[in-house]
């Protein structure tokens, strides 16, 4: 009797062993992309590195030099790879358009959650999901369909540059702006506005007052968002920004981003040369800022977790 | 005995009911009275008929069963439900029926402030809390406002606990202090009505007794009306008590009375606590 007792007690049960296999596979799936992730971003930095080791560019002339030129050594014997056209032009389009989508993001978010929260889910949430799964592509092609000539015919020159850039990315993050507001909206306690609304406050002064300064914490990861996402595209700017290394400016006038020098030229040059290195240090730049965007957002969050 | 000549009646589909009207009983004068009044939840009918007179400076309980329509009653009253229900019949505020197209909802709000069942302050401090309505309505004067947190949180009775971290988040009190400053937020807008929606029902014991002798002074100042679970509270505070079952104000009365001889069998059941 205790005998059988206890081999039914140490034999594995099916389900025991179901149990391990299950935990065995989501581990092995974890461990998969833990891989990749870190497989890529070390790929990455010893081919952006291999610039600086082994071709000898120093790292303070890459950061701040304004000329782009790899296949010509400047007057010191070094090839020209500054990289600053670039990344200055990445920033400017990135934070103009998260300017100019921020206010209209949380208008509509206040419009959809607060106003009328009726129509908007009804009308507004669909639309918004709609423009998230728009391809680049077509972003880029209506921007240099209609964008590049509308800025050509106000402002003269060849209508590329770093505004229909902006204008493009603007109308690329709103919807991930906007549906990341609505959930910031959202999350902000009816109670709240009870509150609010039973001391006499108008709705206008609730939302302002009292919604808003709640919802900061998730508004900001939204904007935050809203700028990786502009800083990492790369198509829809490239076909409209004028890919010229240049210096930005002005607004009207050709420029570059990190992405689209990427695009543009990684399919132009051989492995392991330097023109493909400094390339690759593009990419090195660009990853950097994609991790820095993200430790901010976890920051915003956990501040945000910490005052409630 | 002083009652509404039609009642006890059978009426509605033959209910008992005994609705008192304060006025002919003491010499307060009535400040808010529902005439006629009923709530609808999209089609479903909340609130089929209550039609109380609340006396000033007194504190009127309204106690009933969960779903029994009190707090929806008591929502409409300073117009909480807008949006969210359909209001029909008359809320009559010093005369004036609050659900008039013309009505300023936000100052009448002013004037009928509402604390809610579960202490809401805003993540601000203590002091911001207090000011946050009158900074609205325009208040600027750094003295005037001291002066406003300083006599509402003594009149919520919390001033000892707060007067020294003012500047401190709110949401750093205890549930009970939390309520109190609730309290102490809606009267710095010097309301006339102030309604409490199970004001205590989160709270310990001891915070519920702190919170009832607040109310006890408060009425010295304001009218108090405050739906309740606890039968006990309502017995303990209150000087009139309406009793709702099934959407429906069954008897209404002065508190002694309702709990120690209702005239309708259903508030004798439910004071006695046979059922609810």
């Amino acid at each position: 009797m205790n005998n059988k007792l206890q081999k039914q007690l140490l034999k594995r049960s099916k389900a025991a062993k179901l149990e391990r296999l299950g935990k065995t596979v989501s581990f092995l799936a974890l461990m998969l992309i833990t891989v990749t992730v870190f497989a890529i971003i070390i790929f990455v930095a010893s081919k952006g590195l291999a610039t600086f080791f082994s071709n000898h560019v120093n790292i303070i002339d890459f950061l701040t030099g304004k000329d782009w030129n790899p296949n010509v050594t400047n007057a010191k014997g070094q090839p020209e790879v500054g990289a600053l056209p670039m990344i200055s032009g990445s920033f400017v389009v990135t934070i103009l358009s998260a300017l100019l989508a921020t206010p209209f993001a949380i208008g509509t978010a206040i419009f959809m959650n607060e106003i009328s929260p009726h129509r908007g889910a009804k009308l507004l949430q669909p639309v918004i999901e709609l423009l998230v799964g728009i391809p680049s592509v077509v972003y880029g092609f209506i921007g240099l369909t209609v964008v590049v000539p509308a800025i050509r015919n106000i402002f003269g020159g060849s209508g590329f540059g770093i505004l229909a850039g902006t204008f493009v990315l603007f109308v690329m993050i709103l919807p991930t702006v906007t549906s990341m507001s609505v959930d910031a909206l959202r999350s902000v306690p009816r109670y709240y506005r009870e509150a609010a609304l039973a001391l006499g406050a108008t709705q206008w002064q609730t939302i302002y007052k009292v919604v808003l300064r709640a919802a900061t914490p998730g508004m900001l990861t939204a904007v935050v968002f809203g700028m990786a996402r502009a800083f990492g595209e790369a198509l829809a700017v490239q076909m409209v920004i004028g890919n010229a290394a240049l210096l930005p400016t002005n607004l009207v006038s050709p420029a570059s981003t990190l992405t689209s020098v990427l695009t543009t030229g990684i399919g132009n040059t051989v492995m392991g040369s330097l023109q493909n290195n400094a390339l690759w240090s593009l990419a090195l730049v660009l990853l950097m800022m994609s991790l820095i965007f993200n430790l901010v957002i976890r920051m915003i969050g956990r501040k945000g977790a910490m005052s409630k | 005995m002083l009652i509404n000549p039609s009642s006890p009646r059978l009426d509605d589909g033959w209910l008992e009911r005994n609705i008192v009207d304060p006025s002919l009983k003491s010499q307060q004068p009535i400040v808010l009275e529902t005439q006629q009044l009923h709530v609808y939840y999209g089609d479903n009918e909340a609130i089929h008929e209550g039609d109380l007179k609340f006396p000033e400076h007194q504190i009127s309980a309204l106690i009933g069963p969960s779903g029994s329509g009190k707090s929806t009653y008591l929502r409409s009253l300073n117009r909480m439900n807008d949006g969210i229900a359909r209001v029909s019949g008359e809320i009559l505020y010093r005369g004036v029926d609050v659900n008039r197209p013309e009505i300023d909802v936000y100052e009448m709000r002013r004037r009928i402030g509402m604390v809610f069942q579960r202490p809401n302050p805003f993540s601000k401090s203590i002091y911001d809390n207090i000011t946050f309505a009158l900074k609205r309505r325009g208040v600027t004067d750094k003295k005037e406002l001291d002066e406003v947190v300083e006599t509402s949180l003594k009149q919520a009775a919390i001033w000892d606990e707060v007067k020294d971290k003012l500047t401190k988040s709110a949401l750093a009190l205890s549930g009970g202090q939390q309520q109190r400053l609730c309290i102490a937020r809606a009267i710095a807008v010097k309301p006339d009505i102030l309604l409490l929606d199970e004001p205590a029902s989160a709270l310990d014991p001891v915070s519920t007794s702190k919170l009832e002798e607040t109310l006890l002074k408060l009425k010295e100042d304001y009218t108090i009306i405050i739906v309740t679970h606890n039968m006990q509270q309502a017995a303990r505070i209150s000087d009139y008590t309406a009793f709702f079952n099934m959407g429906r104000a069954l008897e209404y009365d002065e508190t002694s009375q309702i709990f120690t001889s209702p005239k309708v069998q259903l508030t004798n059941d439910y004071v006695a606590g046979d059922f609810g």
